[in-house]
């Protein structure tokens, strides 16, 4: 097609082929890796839990839907500096206290009980959530900073799709301390390789679980803030597919592996993305199921996971 | 001997139970089958607040000189078509004379059956898609069509715009939006513009990619018929990436929603409707002075006092039901369908009558409003037809 062009203007008009398909695609890499980050922060949650109680909390995307509407209420009557606060403190008390009462009564029973009662505190986050807005969608407040437009290269999009990936990057590395060189890490990595002889050997199981169940709420939290910042409006269901796609990105990274849980997240928000940036908007969501299958299909461990397989 | 006096005492029991309920009993039942949660939960609630008014309003109607009170059964449909027959279900036990609904148009289509079944005429109120009616004789409608809406903002974005190439983005599996979607494509394509179509999936929160289709094709006009819940986010996400072509919708964005959605943008943003708030200012002065009498009321308004198109054709809808069952001169269900086809009404949104075919409006005009980002109000910018 360009066999006439000399050498020199060929170099040219590649590289202007070049430009204009970055232009062109820079912003639904853009949108992929912001909601790749989002992603992650709930992802977290799912893949700690499942790595020291063997259990899929499926209330999980419901917690990041209340962390929302939280914020939604709190902002109508404090400032920003007291509602932000305070939207993490009631989420991780909410997460504390799912496992309290619906989860701990249920430690010594069959893992398929407890499963069933995270579907059943699903169904009741939605329901309450439904009685208390009435089944009107929420408009979230916008966050100053984050929530200005800036431009980067050829696309606009909002501040907070720079910053999500960031921050996730930074909650992680925070994290990944925590676990590594604290003793409530040590005593998580401890429950989560044994659990009936880290219990024999003194540690207090139930602050643990609680605690995983507290940082992966403080995440979704922040994660919640960060993507209704960019969809502002949040609705009972809300949490649901960000928490069934955050679920399909633990798999994918491997269920009980943090850095796993990440990078699978990351993946799967941009892939997400690049398929509606080459037309197939409609495929998009089921590409990402389709993976789950082919995962659980071709290396049930994910890419990061432990080699015993257990069945889910 | 002891059979015949079973028999009597029985029969006696009988007319000594219906005869008081008759008697005390003046009640004429309109099934109101309008979404409450779901996507269409806010709009669905605003049609609904005029339906009540108008009962507030004339809670009583003379049938063949008897005086009967009205009671408004009202059910929800959750703005979905799987849960839609259930509820209308639920009104045909009640046993309802009427009934007036839905918002949404997918609703209306899954429960037409049922209605159809138990010989209960429907009025729809705001569904514009044309299978609503198409085909039967029980469903009948006071508003405009799609395929009318989607010409007149053909029409409109080409006219006022001179819009060439326009970008469509309708909602999977929505007879209302996708309908509404296929008649401003042809209607766009017949005036000679190019029309570039985008669907997504239900529970789709993430629309950056598709504004950034719409900006890297250039067009002109985005026409989004959607739901007010996809709205809210598909205007965040124009405006987070500097959109400044115009943004088109049907009757569904017509309300405050999205004119609280938009305070905060640059968008311009235009909606064809059934009613101008202004046309008729003393309906528009009681209807305020009620929403704002009930905090309930206030809150399924979206927490102001805009009047939207739809609540002004559910108060009208009212009013053609009590028509019909002052034409039908009974409360029968049968008897009152076949009194609608001659119903006629001037309500706040106009003049109201059928025609002979499917029992659609006859409607010629719409109007087009923008967005007024300081006022936070719709304000008036076109009458517009087909022609």
């Amino acid at each position: 097609m360009l066999g006439g062009c000399t050498g020199c203007s060929l170099l040219y008009v590649k590289g202007k082929i070049l430009m204009d398909f970055i232009n062109k695609n820079l912003p639904y890499l853009l949108a992929g890796i912001s909601v790749g980050g989002q992603y992650a922060l709930i992802a977290i949650g799912y893949t700690m839990v499942y790595g020291i109680l063997r259990l899929i909390n499926f209330a999980h995307g419901d917690i990041f839907m209340v962390a929302a509407l939280v914020f939604v209420y709190a902002s109508a009557s404090f400032p920003l500096y007291v509602s932000i606060p305070l939207t993490i403190v009631m989420t991780v008390i909410l997460g504390f206290a799912v496992e309290r009462v619906a989860y701990k009564p249920l430690r010594s029973a069959p893992r398929m009980s407890v499963m069933i009662s995270a579907i059943g505190v699903s169904y009741l986050l939605q329901n309450l959530a439904l009685y208390v807005t009435g089944g009107l969608a929420q408009v979230v407040p916008s966050i100053p900073v984050i929530s200005d437009t800036i431009k980067i290269g050829s696309a606009t999009t909002k501040v907070v799709t720079i910053v999500t990936p960031i921050l996730t990057i930074v909650l992680v590395f925070v994290l990944m301390q925590l676990i590594n060189h604290t003793k409530i890490g040590m005593a998580m990595r401890a429950v989560a390789d044994d659990f009936e002889t880290s219990r024999l050997m003194g540690i207090k199981i139930n602050s643990v679980i609680s605690t995983t169940f507290m940082i992966g709420s403080f995440l979704a939290a922040i994660g919640a803030l960060l993507y209704f910042t960019n969809y502002p409006s949040v609705v009972p269901t809300s949490g649901a597919m960000p928490g069934l796609k955050a679920f399909v990105a633990a798999v994918f990274g491997g269920i009980g592996s943090i850095p796993g849980a990440v990078i699978g997240a990351f993946i799967i928000g941009i892939c997400e993305n690049i398929i509606k940036g080459l037309g197939w908007t409609t495929f998009s969501d089921a590409f990402t199921f389709a993976l789950l299958i082919v995962v659980l299909l071709v290396k049930p461990t994910g890419l990061f996971g432990e080699k015993a397989t257990d069945k889910v | 001997m002891k059979k015949l006096a079973a028999v009597a005492m029985c029969a006696a029991l009988c007319l000594a139970s219906v005869a008081p309920v008759s008697a005390a009993d003046n009640t004429v039942k309109i099934g109101v089958f309008e979404p409450a949660s779901g996507d269409n939960g806010a709009g669905g609630k605003q049609e609904t607040l005029g339906i009540q008014y108008a009962n507030a309003e004339t809670p009583t109607v003379e049938i063949d000189g008897v005086e009967y009170d009205v009671e408004l059964v009202i059910v929800d449909n959750e703005s979905s078509t799987e849960k839609a027959p259930t509820a209308a279900s639920e009104l045909v036990s009640q046993g309802v004379s009427v009934v007036l609904g839905s918002y949404g148009s997918g609703v209306s289509i899954a429960a037409s059956d049922i209605f159809a079944e138990a010989g209960i005429p429907v009025i729809g109120v705001t569904c514009t898609n044309p299978q609503v009616t198409e085909g039967n004789t029980h469903y009948f409608r006071i508003c405009f069509l799609d395929p009318f809406q989607g010409t007149v903002l053909a029409n409109f974005a080409s006219e006022s715009f001179e819009a060439t190439k326009a970008y469509v983005l309708t909602k999977l599996g929505d007879d209302y939006s996708v309908g509404l979607g296929y008649y401003f494509e042809q209607a766009f394509e017949e005036l000679g513009g190019e029309v570039i179509s985008d669907t997504f999936p239900e529970g789709t929160a993430d629309f950056t990619s598709y504004i950034t289709t719409a900006i890297n094709e250039g067009v002109d006009v985005i026409f989004a018929p959607t739901s007010t819940e996809a709205a809210q986010l598909i205007i965040a996400a124009a405006d987070a990436q500097g959109v400044q072509v115009p943004l088109l919708a049907g009757d569904t964005w017509d309300s405050n929603v999205i004119l609280n959605a938009t305070a905060s943008t640059t968008m311009s943003v235009y909606v064809t409707t059934f009613y101008q708030e202004g046309a008729n200012e003393e309906f528009d002065a009681n209807i305020k002075e009620w929403i704002n009498s009930d905090s309930t009321n206030l809150a399924n308004n979206g927490g102001d006092d805009t009047v939207a198109a739809v609540t002004a054709m559910g108060y009208d809808a009212y009013y053609v039901a009590l028509e019909a069952l002052k034409n039908a001169g009974s409360t029968d269900a049968a008897a009152v369908n076949e009194a609608l086809w001659d119903t006629t009404y001037t309500g706040v949104t106009g003049e109201i009558s059928f025609d002979s075919e499917n029992g659609d409006a006859v409607r010629d005009t719409a109007y087009v409003k923008i967005a007024n980002h300081e006022t936070i109000a719709w304000d008036f910018v076109a009458e517009q037809g087909v022609g």
